[in-house]
């Protein structure tokens, strides 16, 4: 069983599309959508939940007004401001827990929240496991962490070949939560200079925790000058450029009708889409033997 | 004023509004542009700042000095994160995992934890062409994001409009990125993923209490029911651009929109009026 999760740095660039399109021509795998902030891959694929799990994580203080004696000590200690006129702000406070250890009267107590919800789903195309994190709610990598465990142990219990994240933008906890331990990360950049600096520094995520990566230039023809450094960049780099996709409506309108691009049109982009599969099976049958981790 | 501008789903053209509502605005306002998207910082591509200061951000972690340390486990127990653990002989710290609360050394009997700094970003300041600029960065392999964003804040002036430009998604960062804000821009696309990630970061910002209103990118592509959403919720569309090559353009070239297009300035003045307008009404309503 091998391990793709895509990223991108930058937003926007078509991660979503790409796996919904990869859940369509690939056999035998199982869907995993890491980005738990704005899970969006569900659109695509148009799941029945089989089982829906809560999530109880990150702990908030609590005060009891009774007992407490506003002697103030909570608030001197917290570092996150989070107490201010003995009330705890439950969105600033990152529930460590310092001020319930210190109180003198035990006045303080750390409640569990419900942080989001995770899903185990059923598509047309297969399993498909996501998660939608509370509003406003921390802890995101962990839920990351529990979604690509899930897709693992459906993947060993079914015997299934691949496993497919679709992982969320930036570089920071729950990127690094959907990026570790995976055979290969296939990186979505699109020819803008924002596009080009983002995949430079998510590159360097893949350095960091030594895992292999392929890149994929979305829209190619907006901007080809761009296309090219990014091409000389990556050269540099000895990471190879798996595919050029350009730009079509196309994309969007099957996003508007809830398919992935490969099932609405047979146009270039749906020949590239298919292409960049097949390369992807080729690195993970071949070079990333393994796991980095 | 501080002005945040977020999206909920990424590029969706956050940094194409903050960046052209800044260069908007300075021609009548002392204006400060502040990207708080530590993970991926973009502002600076298109403002091309001279930066005049720069400071490393770092968080507290522990440090055990073994010779007073009993090995009694206090500290490992105290520590929500994981980030100690004891074992008979030794103590292990994941200082990727540590918040810096400073618990574990406050807590220790034998007063064997002190605290070093540990370096996870840093924060650049300095100007471009008339807007006061402040940006950070999140070193490579590190996870956390907010204590940047909130040394990025510190900077935020107490005149004038304060622009910030957040990360997308709904967790964290988005939060410490936007919450003190006096309003929120949400950008957004018309498509079932734009408007799926909108509709969560209107219930983001609705639990901050915070105003918000939409800037509707690429209008044209997708379908209507953004602007549907909108109106069944009450949230004012208050500019939208159009899908156009042009514009696409000057983004990919790292080109400021209202410097490519200078046409734009007085759509992002108006902007920055009806956001003004809404402010007002409503901090009139609290005095009442």
């Amino acid at each position: 069983m091998k391990e793709v999760v895509i990223l991108s740095g930058k937003g926007g660039t078509g991660k979503t599309s790409i796996v919904g399109s990869f859940a369509a021509l690939a056999q035998s795998k199982v869907l995993a959508d890491c980005d738990v902030d704005a899970a969006d891959l569900h659109l695509l694929l148009n799941p029945s939940i089989k089982e829906e799990i809560e999530f109880w994580s990150g702990e908030v203080a609590v005060i009891d007004d009774e007992e407490c004696t506003q002697c103030g000590l909570c608030q001197d200690v917290c570092r996150f401001d989070a107490i201010n006129d003995f009330k705890v702000d439950p969105i600033s406070c990152e529930g460590c827990g310092f001020c319930s250890h210190i109180c003198p009267v035990e006045a303080i107590t750390m409640m569990e929240s419900l942080s989001g919800h995770w899903f185990i789903s059923d598509t047309k195309y297969g399993h498909l496991v996501y998660a939608r994190l509370g509003i406003a709610q921390e802890n995101s990598g962990k839920l990351v962490a529990l979604v690509r465990q899930r897709a693992k142990q459906i993947a060993e219990r079914e015997g299934l070949s691949y496993i497919i994240s679709d992982g969320p933008p930036g570089i920071g906890c729950p990127v690094i939560s959907s990026l570790s331990g995976a055979n290969l990360a296939l990186l979505v950049t699109e020819p803008t200079l924002s596009g080009i600096h983002d995949l430079e520094r998510v590159l360097g995520v893949c350095y960091h925790f030594g895992v292999p990566a392929l890149v994929c230039i979305n829209k190619y023809d907006l901007n080809e000058d761009n296309t090219r450094q990014i091409e000389s960049y990556c050269l540099s780099q000895g990471v190879e450029v798996a595919a050029k996709i350009p730009f079509d409506n196309a994309v969007t309108e099957a996003i508007v009708r809830g398919l992935p691009v490969v099932e609405y049109s047979q146009g270039r982009v749906s020949q590239e889409i298919e292409s960049l599969w097949q390369h992807i099976t080729c690195a993970l049958d071949t070079r990333a033997n393994k796991p980095n981790a | 004023m501080i002005i945040s501008v977020a999206s909920g789903k990424g590029g969706t053209g956050k940094t194409l509004v903050a960046t052209s509502l800044a260069l908007s605005l300075k021609e009548r306002d002392n204006v400060q542009l502040l990207d708080c998207d530590v993970e991926e910082p973009n502002d600076h591509v298109f403002m091309k700042p001279a930066f005049t200061r720069s400071e490393a951000v770092s968080i507290p972690v522990p440090k055990v000095d073994e010779e007073k340390c009993t090995y009694c486990g206090k500290c490992a127990e105290v520590c929500a994160y994981n980030a100690i653990a004891v074992m008979k002989q030794k103590v292990l710290i994941f200082p990727e995992l540590c918040h810096g609360c400073g618990a574990c050394s406050y807590l220790c009997p034998e007063k064997a934890i002190s605290e070093e700094e540990k370096e996870i970003g840093v924060v650049e300041s300095g100007y471009s062409g008339g807007v006061g600029f402040v940006h950070g960065t999140l070193n490579i392999g590190e996870a956390m994001a907010p204590p940047i964003i909130r040394q990025v804040k510190e900077h935020a002036s107490h005149e004038g409009t304060v622009i910030i430009d957040v990360s997308p998604g709904t967790s964290c960062p988005v939060v410490e990125a936007v919450k003190d804000s006096d309003f929120c821009l949400l950008v957004t696309e018309p498509t079932p993923f734009g408007l799926n990630d909108l509709v969560l970061a209107v219930e983001t910002v609705r639990q901050l209490n915070i105003p918000c209103g939409i800037v509707l990118n690429r209008a044209g592509v997708g379908d209507g029911k953004t602007e549907e959403y909108c109106q069944k919720e009450n949230i004012p569309v208050l500019l939208t651009i159009p899908l156009n090559t042009e514009i696409a353009g000057f983004y990919s070239r790292g080109i400021p929109l209202v410097e490519g297009m200078p046409q734009w300035k007085v759509s992002f003045l108006e902007l920055s009026d009806k956001i003004r307008e809404i402010v007002n009404e409503r901090s009139s309503d609290t005095e009442r």
